[in-house]
């Protein structure tokens, strides 16, 4: 089966670390790095793309054939989406114990979704 | 919570492992037992603040809990045999509470319940954690990184199982005992081994279940007096346990065991330990967790002699992989055998076993890897080899520790 592995962080968090090191944007921490490696050697990743921040997005929506184009993220939240994995496991259980590895979920949270096949 | 609702709230807990036990012994019914108490429980907690706690909290709740477990008998009008069965087994149950101001102490029976080789494996310690010590489901989920809806389901269909198989609430016979007994004390390891990843007890959900690990530890040795493995895992426990204020530093860093500072090891629960190996020993039936609670006695030799028995955990280790083939194991003896004889060999007792396709997303075979290149010179492999037990790692303060060394190879 596949999972995604949709990673929910805390962009304001992630905006101060940046401003820490004098970066307009944190690059990808060696854990980060490490993590996405070990799911290939191990077998199980299947692709995945870190997302650049919630103010940089365009909302689209067609109404009563009128299309709406906004800027910013759909819905305001703490935690914003900040990248995907999308893994292959045999179980839920296998998926979550990856999405526990991953060091997003040590600051921000995992949101593990099985992927209609 | 007023006073009173907070003794009436403890009064009920520190009660609930042994009322369940006593009630799904008398009607081999757990999943109702449960029921039946948790109403008697709600009642408790509404109840008790007004009227205060009663002499005898525990026969007040079996009442409540038979007077609703009866009221549902005749509500859903099970036959009428199974009903006299049930009436007599809850009067039964309520006649002792109330004479003798006391019930039988039938916990390590639902632990073989629990453990029994009919349910399956990943369930016994979750069912132990649910029966016996009262844990929620959701607490119960987080603790072995399950999805809640999962672990209910996995939970119900055990105690089915118990019901529609029948199996017993007793403690086996002489000839299954050493097998039934080897499933419990595996149960009740695994408990302890989920609380032992959050030393600070920083997450109040897996907080104490190695306290209640050793608890229930000391309740099967103390039932079972003659055989030898419930004290091997009871010293085992507590001689990881001793070593909890040393696992972080001030500022909460991960501190490996060979830079651990001994003083703030628990001298009274080593001395403990070691004495309970000792009386296993006497029985002369070696078995795994003895193995086990000897290795981390090796270890805790340095708080008394100024170092740890490299050799003897070598051995011990021969002893461990001779006896159960565990790979586990086998990383371990490599890691030991490095210590006593040199990275090199270390190493080479390794290369031994990565074959083994279950170590691709094994996080300790690579950390002990790492260290091992490390200590070997071969800093390009050792990187490698951090970065793999990085990247498979859960803990974040084991996370930080492997990324120091990984930048300090140079």
């Amino acid at each position: 089966m596949k999972f995604a592995l949709l990673i929910r962080l805390d962009e304001a968090a992630q905006a101060a670390e940046a401003k820490a090191k004098g970066v307009e944007h944190p690059p990808v921490s060696p854990a980060y790095a490490a993590y996405a490696q070990a799911a290939v050697e191990a077998g199980v990743m299947r692709g995945g793309q870190r997302l650049r921040p919630s103010s940089t997005a365009t909302t689209v929506r067609v109404r009563d054939g009128q299309t709406h184009v906004l800027d910013g993220p759909y819905a305001e939240a703490k935690e914003q989406l900040g990248g995907v994995f999308l893994i292959e496991a045999a179980t839920l259980e296998e998926a979550v114990q990856w999405a526990a590895k991953c060091p997003g979920a040590a600051t921000g949270a995992l949101e593990v979704r099985a992927v209609w096949e | 919570m007023t006073p009173a609702h907070t003794a009436a709230a403890q009064a009920a807990r520190s009660g609930y492992g042994k009322l369940l036990a006593y009630l799904a012994a008398q009607t081999r019914d757990l999943a109702e037992a449960e029921d039946a108490l948790a109403d008697a429980f709600a009642k408790a907690l509404d109840a008790w603040p007004r009227t205060g706690v009663p002499a005898s909290p525990e026969a007040w709740l079996l009442t409540a809990a038979r007077n609703r477990w009866l009221d549902g008998l005749r509500r859903k009008r099970v036959r009428s045999d199974a009903r006299d069965h049930l009436t007599l087994a809850l009067d039964e149950a309520q006649a002792q509470a109330e004479t003798h101001h006391d019930i039988p102490d039938q916990r390590l029976r639902l632990i073989f319940a629990c453990a029994h080789p009919a349910i399956a494996p990943p369930a016994r310690a979750p069912m132990i954690l649910q029966t016996v010590l009262g844990f929620d489901a959701k607490a119960i989920a987080s603790a072995f990184l399950v999805a809640p809806a999962a672990m209910a389901q996995r939970l119900v269909r055990a105690k089915a199982k118990i019901r529609d198989a029948g199996i017993p609430f007793a403690i086996p016979e002489r000839a299954d005992l050493a097998e039934r007994l080897d499933a419990a004390l595996d149960a009740v390891y695994t408990v302890f081994t989920r609380g032992w990843g959050d030393p600070l007890g920083a997450d109040p959900e897996s907080r104490g279940l190695a306290e209640e690990a050793i608890w229930l530890g000391r309740l099967i040795a103390q039932v079972l007096p003659d055989e030898p493995e419930p004290k091997g895992l009871l010293a085992l426990m507590l001689h990881a346990h001793a070593r909890r204020a040393a696992r972080r530093d001030l500022g909460g860093r991960f501190v490996p065991l060979d830079a651990q500072d001994v003083s703030l090891w628990d001298r009274p629960m080593l001395h403990e330990a070691e004495a309970l190996i000792h009386q296993a020993a006497a029985a002369g039936r070696p078995a795994r967790f003895q193995l086990e609670a000897a290795i981390q006695s090796a270890h805790a030799a340095r708080a008394f002699t100024g170092q740890a028995d490299w050799a003897a955990v070598v051995i011990l280790y021969d002893g461990l992989v001779a006896m159960t083939g565990s790979v586990v194991a086998a990383i371990n003896r490599a890691v030991a055998l490095s210590r006593s004889e040199g990275p090199a060999q270390g190493l080479a007792a390794l290369d031994a076993v990565a074959e083994d396709p279950r170590l691709a997303d094994y996080q300790p075979y690579w950390a002990a890897r790492a260290d091992l290149l490390a200590r070997t010179g071969d800093k390009a492999a050792a990187a490698a080899a951090y970065d793999r037990a990085i990247g498979l790692e859960f803990d974040p303060a084991l996370r930080d520790f492997l990324q120091e060394r990984r930048a300090g190879l140079g």
